[in-house]
């Protein structure tokens, strides 16, 4: 771990927010990708 | 060599970017976990601002994709007024929420970094300031897209919208200019290298620039794919409902 | 169109409401504001070129949406679509209309508030002018906004949300105006901006609040 000095808290703050995020729109992504494509399959073996 | 175009069919779009998903999601990955690590542990700290430069491995191409995500849904509302293709307008859908998180997240790490520099957490600086004002203007176009419910229609009213607002993101950057002077410094990037970061700040910053970029079209990609699916399911679901009645 | 902006007129003034409630919510916000920051006029006076310009902005955006909603619930904006005068005409009349309601109205209600905010005395002249000059780009950018929410039925609220950060520059340069004239300095760089704003106002936004209107009537 790199000393951050009396930045530690500024740093951190600033990466943790980012991830959080980043993670969060990465996250929903994925999740709306999956929900629409399990609906799409659904609704298309339906019509055969 | 096929021209772009093609790739206006959803049929051709879908099956070559299924591909290309994973490959820029790859990439992304790579990238943005070699170049943070490299930049938070292996980059020294600046002899004026000591830890907080690590930053700038958030900020600087968070801010980067922030204005040209802004710029690639002007391109692609462009392409849909002018070509009516409709991938290109949920090209433009799929963009914003992702300039959004990017237009935030350039916003909370500038806070956080001008707190022990500038010794406040914000600051009416023209930067600043038209960024709020982008973040403004990106709420505004997805509330549009949210609140009408005939696809065509809806894509339409976005496209004229970033149009006037991309002529008024840069009006307003000029009114901010001339109304207050800056704390902010200059450009990190430019091509004259003048002012530019140092080396040894500068390659890791490369590196989580190429990193944020690679995540940016994974991501629209991935957005573009579920609009397109979510028109799909829209349409097969109205005629379902027209069989039925 | 000089017929269309005179029916919108006859309109504003039989149906009341136009510009009394406009004018009315002006005063108020303008009342309300010493309240909230205290009576002092040392306080005041160098808020108030910033608080009419706001005032008058918010005035403005209140009776925004009945510029295209009415006719279009009863149907006139249909007729007027396949009239021979083209919609970016229509467009033109009716920000006209709409600003000779609300902006004209509030640009000369503006100087006796800025006495009710203790200005001092050339502020008043430039404040009137400024907001003479920039109006009709807020009755024009308003237009555009209520032609992108026509076709909604909540459509208020949005608009709000659409329109104002567009009015961004109008009110940098609009402010700035009424300021440097309270202040004894020249107006002249702010006012030939907030200028061409409105000019370019009048150029542009009537052709895209008319493929906006297209796309609500289609």
């Amino acid at each position: 771990m790199p000393d951050l000095g009396k930045y530690a808290l500024e740093v951190g703050l600033a990466y943790g927010a980012s991830a959080v995020l980043l993670l969060a729109l990465v996250g929903l992504s994925v999740l709306r990708a999956a929900r629409v494509r399990r609906q799409l399959e659904k609704v298309e073996a339906r019509r055969g | 060599m096929p021209s772009i175009w093609t790739f206006a069919n959803p049929t051709r779009f879908m099956a070559v970017t299924q591909r290309l998903v994973p490959a820029f999601g790859g990439l992304a990955a790579l990238c943005l976990i070699g170049g943070l690590i490299w930049g938070f542990f292996f980059t020294p700290d600046d002899y004026r601002q000591g830890a907080t430069v690590k930053i700038i491995y958030l900020h600087v191409p968070a801010a980067f994709l922030a204005i040209n995500a802004w710029f690639m849904m002007l391109v692609a509302s462009l392409i849909w007024l002018i070509r009516r293709h409709h991938v290109s307008a949920l090209a433009a859908r799929a963009a914003a929420p992702i300039g959004v998180t990017m237009t935030l997240i350039a916003l909370v790490t500038g806070a956080v970094w001008g707190q022990p520099m500038w010794g406040t957490w914000w600051a009416w600086d023209p930067r600043l300031t038209s960024f709020l004002i982008l973040f403004l203007f990106y709420l505004g176009y997805i509330s549009l897209w949210g609140a009408i419910d005939d696809p065509d229609t809806a894509a339409d009213l976005t496209s004229v919208l970033c149009l006037v607002g991309s002529v008024f993101a840069v009006l307003s950057r000029y009114a901010v200019n001339f109304w207050n002077q800056g704390l902010h410094q200059g450009a990190s990037l430019s091509l004259d290298a003048e002012e530019n970061v140092a080396d040894v700040f500068y390659y890791p910053l490369l590196v989580c620039l190429a990193g944020f970029l690679a995540l940016f079209v994974a991501l629209v990609l991935l957005r573009t794919r579920t609009e397109i699916r979510a028109r799909r399911l829209h349409v097969l679901r109205l005629r379902e409902r027209m069989a039925d009645a | 169109m000089i017929r269309l902006i005179l029916r919108d007129l006859a309109l504003a003034v039989r149906a009341g409401g136009g510009f009394g409630l406009g004018l009315a919510f002006f005063l108020i916000v303008t009342v309300l504001v010493p309240f909230g920051v205290g009576p002092e006029t040392a306080r005041l006076a160098p808020i108030a070129p910033g608080v009419l310009w706001i005032a008058a902005l918010l005035a403005c955006l209140l009776s925004l949406d009945r510029i295209f909603a009415i006719d279009r619930e009863d149907g006139a904006l249909d007729l007027l679509a396949t009239a021979p005068v083209p919609l970016e005409g229509v467009t033109l009349a009716k920000a006209a209309a709409h600003w000779l309601t609300t902006g004209l109205p509030l640009s000369l209600a503006a100087a006796p508030l800025g006495v009710l905010l203790g200005m001092p005395w050339p502020g008043h002249l430039w404040l009137t002018v400024s907001l003479l000059v920039g109006t009709p780009a807020l009755s024009l950018i308003g237009a555009f906004g209520a032609a992108l929410t026509v076709g909604l039925k909540r459509g208020g609220l949005l608009m709000s949300l659409l329109v104002l950060p567009l009015y961004i520059p109008t009110l940098v340069f609009g402010a700035d105006v009424a300021r440097r004239g309270a202040d004894g300095l020249d107006p002249g760089t702010p006012l030939a901006l907030l200028g061409a704003v409105t000019l370019g106002c009048v150029a542009g936004l009537p052709f895209a609040a008319a493929a906006a209107l297209r796309t609500s009537l289609r």
